[in-house]
């Protein structure tokens, strides 16, 4: 069949797509970015009929989110929360990958389910879980350890475990499958020359995993960008996280609390042009390297 | 880890609600048009009522069976601050409910977003229900009429009998006394307080602010003065600060599964909250029944008999109701009628705003059986609490509230900075938007 002959066929097939696309995609982000750049002028006392108009203010909105002091140090505490998450819930689900891959290891089925059963937890009952395990006078924990789990410093930590205990099943799935596919002579020839599991893992089975190693990262980093459900679930029990902890939460803050849609539109087009730079920054910096194998 | 998942939940809510208001015209769904009593006269008038009151669709029933050409149905909601917020998020996408519990606090932001009506001519007949104070709270001194009060929440000082006997301690009738208090209850049991100051809880802290006579807005001519900062503020917030430094009171928000425990286990002793407590305490500390009494709120100076109110709502019509004489008719009878009050205050327990049904009322809640004279202290109370107008912005002061305390607990920094602060981000707030202010 010739190109012209195909008509309007591959169109209909689109359409569905298409139509997806924009209804749920394109219309919401060009209504955030109309938003953004709108702002509503209120004259005299601001009460009743027509005291209240929506005006063009251009820039005006994205100037005054990137001139936030809060939202930078928002942006600081989820770098710190960020890089903690990342280097401890990734390194354990490569290692709990690797061990449940392992030849020797029994019962992969169930350790594999439970490792993986907190991710279905969702994530508001997850944290509420915790905040109580973390309160003094309902935990089992602080009977025996006394640490503050909610205090100024601690609790950035609290919040990662948080994280970690829910992230790990599923990235080590990921990670897990990815092990499965390896084809096992090539393990088998490691053998043959002589190498050990452990010389297997780290010579073979890591670099080999590098794509979806990538590829969790990436997931992680955008996830951690949008940390929103922790804090915002821990906060009511403690006075150590405030209403502008992560980026997300004073997006939520400027929308529903204060009452400014406007000011959340433009924060949330910054986060997600800072996701876009991190996370394509990352694939970029790893990209000669992780998929050179691939 | 979830916050993939919660931003796609968002974005399929946010996309739904887009969908809802792609035009920018309210959009009415065929049972609303129908419903328009000019164009159909035969069909009943539908109303959509939120609300978070308990069982108040067992009271809307009762008005469903005697008005069968006005049929409400009730949206349960939860309360609070959401509850604010989704009422004027929905209002900007053009589809809010005819009808709508709103907190006084709130009404001014409503009134601002233009999402209530001015019920002025449909109330005109029961203005002389509710008192002077009341009234204000719902027309903000204005001409106009935005909601119909029904209830209040006169702030009392509640404590546990028991205990305050076992320690051998007096009702305190001043702050300075509820401050030694707080010290013989540190030595007598280490383990409990007196109280706690809750940095998660701005309306409380607000009553107690106009218990001191606190004006925190107020309207002169076109303009706004917004003075939060002011004396009697300060007044509170150093007092409390003192004591929560000195570790006389303690500092754990209220309504947590913490402070459950320490009501329900006796290691809180005193809770000055509003009206509304029994059935809080009910619930949340159900070992102390009994226990516990209420008193009138400690004052600043011995002899006087001032408190101020913590909560408390009215009934407003949304502006862009297609049924809004229906709707102010529903709203009179659910907050006049002496049927419907009754209902309210049984089955919503609530404190009704209607002066008449105030001094009526008989039976003590029922956590609180060992006190018979509950309502008439309750009423005592209520006649010498004083509110101030609600300005347009509470949010944002409400929010300044919790992370500017929340910050002077954790760093030891001093509370009147933090009120201080409430009253910068108010006013920094106001003038972006462009209210005329008066300095």
């Amino acid at each position: 069949m010739r190109p012209s002959q195909r008509g309007a066929w591959p169109y209909l097939f689109l359409t569905p797509a298409i139509v997806l696309f924009t209804l749920f995609l394109a219309v919401p982000i060009g209504y955030t970015v109309y938003l953004a750049l709108r702002r509503t002028k209120v004259s005299g006392l601001g009460l009743g009929r027509g005291a209240r108009r929506e005006v063009y203010v251009g820039f005006d909105n994205f100037a005054a989110a990137l001139a936030d002091a809060e939202l930078w140090s928002g942006w600081l505490r989820v770098l710190g929360y960020g890089s903690l998450v990342l280097v401890v819930m990734l390194g354990l689900a490569l290692l709990f990958a690797l061990m449940l891959d392992s030849a020797r290891v029994r019962l992969a089925r169930f350790s594999r389910i439970a490792i993986f059963l907190p991710y279905a937890v969702p994530g508001v009952a997850a944290t509420l879980l915790w905040g109580f395990l973390y309160l003094p006078s309902l935990s089992p924990i602080r009977d025996v350890l006394d640490v503050d789990f909610l205090g100024a410093t601690t609790v950035t930590y609290s919040m990662a475990n948080v994280a970690v205990w829910g992230g790990v099943g599923f990235n080590m799935l990921v990670l897990y499958t990815t092990l499965r596919a390896i084809p096992r002579d090539l393990y088998e020839a490691a053998r043959l020359d002589g190498a050990s599991e452990l010389q297997i893992a780290v010579r073979v089975k890591i670099p080999l995993l590098g794509p979806a190693i990538v590829l969790t990262t990436v997931f992680s980093i955008i996830a951690t960008i949008q940390v929103f459900t922790e804090p915002t679930t821990l906060r009511p029990l403690t006075n150590t996280i405030s209403s502008t902890w992560s980026p997300l939460m004073k997006v939520y803050r400027d929308a529903f609390v204060t009452g400014d849609l406007y000011s959340a539109a433009a924060t949330s087009i910054v986060i997600a042009a800072i996701s876009l730079v991190l996370s394509f920054g990352f694939l970029r910096v790893v990209r000669n390297h992780a998929f050179r194998e691939g | 880890m979830r916050a993939n998942r919660l931003g796609a939940a968002l974005a399929v809510a946010l996309t739904a609600t887009l969908a809802s208001c792609g035009s920018g015209e309210p959009t009415e769904s065929p049972e609303a048009a129908q419903s328009r009593p000019a164009s159909s006269p035969q069909g009943p008038v539908k109303l959509t009522y939120w609300t978070w009151a308990p069982n108040m669709d067992k009271i809307v029933e009762v008005w469903n069976k005697a008005h069968p050409d006005i049929q409400v149905t009730v949206s349960k909601q939860a309360g609070g601050d959401d509850a604010a917020a989704k009422f004027l998020t929905a209002a900007k996408a053009g589809n809010p409910p005819d009808l709508v519990q709103a907190e006084y606090q709130h009404l001014p932001s409503f009134i601002a977003a233009d999402a209530v009506a001015d019920l002025k001519a449909e109330t005109a007949a029961i203005k002389g229900e509710f008192s002077e104070g009341l009234w204000g709270l719902v027309t903000l001194g204005t001409d106009a009429v935005y909601g119909i009060p029904q209830d209040s929440g006169p702030m009392m000082l509640f404590y546990r009998q028991d205990l305050f006997d076992e320690y051998g301690l007096a009702v305190p009738k001043t702050w300075q006394e509820y401050g030694e208090a707080a010290r013989t209850v540190r030595k007598k049991d280490p383990k409990a307080y007196l109280g706690t100051f809750s940095s998660k809880d701005p309306g409380a802290f607000t009553g107690l602010a106009q218990q001191a006579g606190a004006q925190w807005w107020s309207i002169s001519g076109e303009a706004w003065k917004v003075n939060i900062a002011d004396e009697p503020t300060q007044q509170v917030a150093g007092y409390w600060d003192a004591l929560v430094k000195e570790g006389a009171i303690d500092d754990m928000p209220y309504f947590t599964p913490e402070w459950n425990k320490a009501l329900n286990d006796g290691k809180l002793l005193t809770w000055p909250s509003a009206v509304w407590a029994p059935g809080v305490l009910s619930s949340n500390a159900p070992k102390a029944k009994g226990k516990w009494a209420v008193a009138p709120l400690p004052q600043w100076n011995a002899g006087e008999s001032f408190s101020g109110f913590w909560g408390g709502s009215s009934t407003a019509v949304s502006a862009r109701t297609p049924s809004k004489a229906a709707a102010a008719q529903f709203a009179t009878w659910l907050n006049t009628d002496p049927a419907a009050i009754d209902l309210l205050v049984e089955e919503a327990a609530i404190y009704p705003a209607a002066t008449k049904a105030q001094s009526s009322l008989g039976e003590p809640p029922e956590y609180f059986a060992n006190q018979p004279d509950f309502w008439q202290q309750a009423a005592a109370v209520s006649a010498g609490a004083r509110g101030f107008t609600f300005g347009p912005n509470v949010g944002v002061t409400y929010n300044a509230f919790k992370d500017g305390f929340d910050k002077a607990l954790q760093n030891g920094t001093p509370f009147t900075g933090a009120v201080q602060g409430m009253q910068d981000a108010t006013v920094a707030d106001m003038r972006k938007s462009g209210f005329t202010i008066a300095s």
